[in-house]
């Protein structure tokens, strides 16, 4: 870093409370999840190269709570992800004013959504 | 009521110095209807005449008075110190020059990078027109207009600018004012520098880089939304690289 | 990076993203779907082994992806990490490589096994 750059002053999340800036940092912790989980998901799936018993072996192992809870959280990443992004699609190719908030309520909702309906589903 | 709400005074913590610089208290009279200038003015003029800051037009047209207001960019002119402090809870102000800009002195910034990136990405209208020609004409509502109309009050004040973190991210990114300033030219039907502007806005340090946080948008004063332009302009400059335009 | 590069990167990014939400949307429906009951490998086989379409779907989800987070990832790097240049460039070829060979072993292992 030059002098300069040292020379003045950053900003604190005072400044950054606004709804579009949380959609960012949803839109990139959730990516960067996303991009670690990933090969083991397709590691994972590569098991079946080894036969239906291993991959079964692998789906065995992934029944322990823990590993539940954390595909739980993964799916809805991914929900939320995949909102958030449509809207910054929307907002790039659209011409859209004003409907950013209301985008940003959506995705909350499918993520939501999509949490409580899977959440269900592996509690039953 | 009034009277007694008055008697408390204001607290108020100011940057003085450089980067090594610290936070002053002090205690200002309060007045209704009180900016967070006249709040500046007071300290300077009252209190400590050493004090260094900007200002010029006090209503909101120069863009000069530009302040980090409690942690938010703010043209301090048209800010009332009753909108961002409680007096019932003796909130403190505080008062610091804008981020993402060297330090000259306790509230003023060097502003050179900001308006130097105005250049660098074109924001000069390149014209073809002699004075021996006739004018021309553009429609009030013809849409490549009103998009200009959108975009072209801005004043220059750096508010967008030094609420953007992607500026602190990338020091070499343009940044949304001077994007602003290319969007309303590429929709300069009269500009004939158009494909040179789009070289100088794509690309790491471009609109390619703005990551549409909307801070700048949510900030701007004259209620202009940088953030639309920059959409604009990426769609427009990823199109010529893909023809071939930009290299 | 020039800026005619960076333009195509992120337009790149733009594309796979419009593919992907198309394929997440399909993945998620079938992920809630399959899960009813629990999962067991002969029930997600039966259904992929052999299901061209299938295959093709996840086909090009898995080149989507390759395509998508490698530029994505750059950018956090840059950023977050004040790591430019060459060295992050063949990092994310690395990246992209490793995700290219998994994801397609993963569609093979499911489809034809
Ligand atoms: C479901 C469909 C998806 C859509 C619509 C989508 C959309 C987007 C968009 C538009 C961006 C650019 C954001 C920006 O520059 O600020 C982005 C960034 C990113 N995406 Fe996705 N994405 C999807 C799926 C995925 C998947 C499956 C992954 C994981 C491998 C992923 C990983 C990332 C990463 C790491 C970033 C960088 C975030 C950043 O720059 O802040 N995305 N995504
Ligand atoms: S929308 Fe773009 S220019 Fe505006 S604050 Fe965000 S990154 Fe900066
Ligand atoms: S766009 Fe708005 S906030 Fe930014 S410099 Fe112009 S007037 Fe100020
Ligand atoms: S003093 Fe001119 S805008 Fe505030």
């Amino acid at each position: 870093m030059s002098a300069e750059t040292l020379n003045m002053r950053r900003n604190d999340w005072r400044a950054r409370g606004n709804a579009g800036y949380w959609a960012f940092v949803v839109h990139r912790i959730s990516g960067i999840a996303l991009a670690l989980f990933l090969p083991l998901h397709f590691w994972a799936l590569s098991t079946s190269l080894q036969g239906a018993a291993a991959l079964d072996g692998f789906l065995l192992w992934t029944d322990a709570p823990l590993f539940k809870f954390a595909e739980w959280g993964l799916v809805i990443l991914l929900t939320a992800h995949m909102a958030g992004g449509i809207r910054l699609l929307v907002i790039e190719f659209g011409q859209w004013h004003g409907t950013r908030k209301l985008w940003i309520a959506v995705a909350l909702a499918a993520s939501v959504a999509v949490g409580v309906l899977l959440g269900a589903i592996m509690l039953s | 009521m009034v009277g007694l709400s008055l008697m408390r005074p204001l607290k108020v913590k100011i940057w003085r110095g450089g980067q090594q610089g610290a936070f002053v208290a002090y205690e200002v009279p309060r007045l209704a209807s009180q900016s967070v200038l006249d709040v500046v003015t007071y300290v300077q003029r009252s209190l400590d005449p050493s004090l260094s800051y900007r200002f010029s037009c006090r209503v909101g047209m120069c863009g000069s008075c530009a302040m980090s207001v409690n942690g938010v960019a703010r043209w301090t002119c048209r800010t009332h110190v009753a909108k961002v402090t409680d007096e019932a809870r003796d909130d403190v102000l505080e008062l610091a020059p804008l981020s993402n800009l060297p330090i000259i002195k306790d509230l003023t910034t060097d502003m050179s990078e900001f308006f130097d990136k105005w250049a660098k990405a074109k924001g000069q209208f390149t014209g073809t027109l002699t004075r021996d020609d006739e004018f021309s004409n553009v429609k009030p509502d013809s849409p490549e207009r009103k998009k200009v109309d959108a975009a072209i009050e801005c004043i220059g004040c750096g508010v967008c600018y030094a609420s953007c973190d992607t500026v602190s991210w990338r020091p070499d990114y343009l940044g949304p004012a001077a994007l602003n300033r290319a969007w309303s030219l590429v929709n300069d039907v009269r500009d004939a520098a158009q494909n040179d502007r789009l070289k100088s806005v794509a690309g790491d340090s471009g609109c390619h880089a703005c990551h549409t946080h909307t801070t700048c948008s949510e900030r701007c004063p004259k209620g202009i939304e940088p953030t639309a332009g920059i959409s604009g302009l990426k769609r427009l400059a990823a199109r010529a690289a893909i023809r071939g335009e930009l290299d | 990076m020039k800026a005619s590069t960076q333009a195509k990167l992120w337009y790149a990014q733009r594309i796979s993203a419009m593919l992907l939400a198309l394929c997440v949307l399909v993945h998620l429906v079938t992920i809630l779907y399959a899960m009813r009951g629990g999962l067991s490998a002969a029930e997600i086989l039966a259904r992929t082994r052999g299901n061209f379409s299938f295959a093709i779907f996840y086909f090009v989800f898995v080149l989507s992806v390759v395509v998508h987070a490698p530029i994505g990832l750059a950018r956090i790097a840059e950023e977050w990490m004040q790591w430019r240049g060459r060295s992050l460039h063949i990092a994310l070829l690395l990246v992209t490589l490793l995700l290219t060979v998994l994801g397609l072993r993963a569609v093979w292992g499911v489809y034809v096994g």
